[in-house]
């Protein structure tokens, strides 16, 4: 299993780089992981990892990206509920990446 | 996914839902074939009606509890789960013992409706007939 190494403590991710235990998810992880990917998180960021996290809490999965469109449009309004403006913040796709960062698992029903 | 010809598909539920790994293996198929747009409903058949029902607990078990996910249906579109009402009398459950599991409809102004129906043994195997496909878990 591989590990990455963050604030002095090492994290076991899959093969995919997703984190093996969501309990072992902090901020400085996810600013890691975006580093992996030589993104640089900003506000917009965080309130799309934010909401991931949330939905994950209520209904134990990581959404498709259509659902989490959906989703981010009703709660955040059509300009962000779209798929360019979560794609420009999430190039890999913004179910997978996002949800990479957020320290969920890939999600499910994205093929 | 816009050509093709949309088809009935119902996932059969009819196994509790810990001690095997047929309902939390069809829920993820479901939202996993969520993504084809085609016409999903669910049944809930026999033990399977324990599957949505409120309060489930697995600390004891060692499983995750998965119950919460049924809530994210209505996230995929789908909205219909028909409940066998004699499964559910044969249990000494009724509908108040189950998840009040909703859908918002986009057409009426995200208004929240239930996706839960319940409906006699005969009035389910009409809607089986119905189908195109069934999938059996």
């Amino acid at each position: 299993m591989a590990t990455i190494s963050v604030g002095g403590k090492d994290i076991e991710v899959d093969e995919e780089g997703y984190l093996v235990n969501l309990g072992d998810w902090t901020e400085e992880a996810a600013s890691f992981l975006a580093g992996q990917d030589e993104l640089e998180l900003t506000d917009s960021h965080w309130e799309i990892i934010n909401f991931l996290r949330e939905y994950y809490d209520e209904y134990q999965i990581a959404p498709a990206v259509r659902v989490l469109t959906k989703a981010v449009g009703k709660r955040m309004g059509k300009d962000k509920g779209n798929s360019k403006y979560l794609y420009e913040l999430f190039p890999y796709g913004p179910g997978k990446q996002a949800c990479r960062f957020a320290g969920l698992p890939k999600p499910t029903g994205c093929i | 996914m816009s050509e093709g010809t949309i088809k009935k598909f119902m996932y059969v539920n009819r196994k509790p839902p810990y001690g095997t790994v047929y309902a939390l293996e069809s829920l993820e198929v479901v939202l996993i074939g969520a993504a084809f747009d085609q016409d999903v409903s669910l049944a809930f058949i026999g033990d399977g009606v324990y599957q949505i029902t409120k309060g489930q607990s697995t600390s004891d078990i060692g499983m995750k509890n998965f119950s919460p996910t049924y809530n994210a249906l209505g996230d995929y579109d789908i909205t219909k789960l028909y409940v066998e009402q004699e499964s559910l009398t044969e249990r000494g459950l009724s509908v108040d013992d189950l998840m009040d599991i909703v859908y918002e409809d986009e057409d009426d102004d995200w208004a929240e409706k239930p996706s839960i129906r319940v409906v006699s043994r005969a009035e389910l195997a009409d809607v089986i007939a119905g189908q195109d496909i069934l999938l059996n878990f």
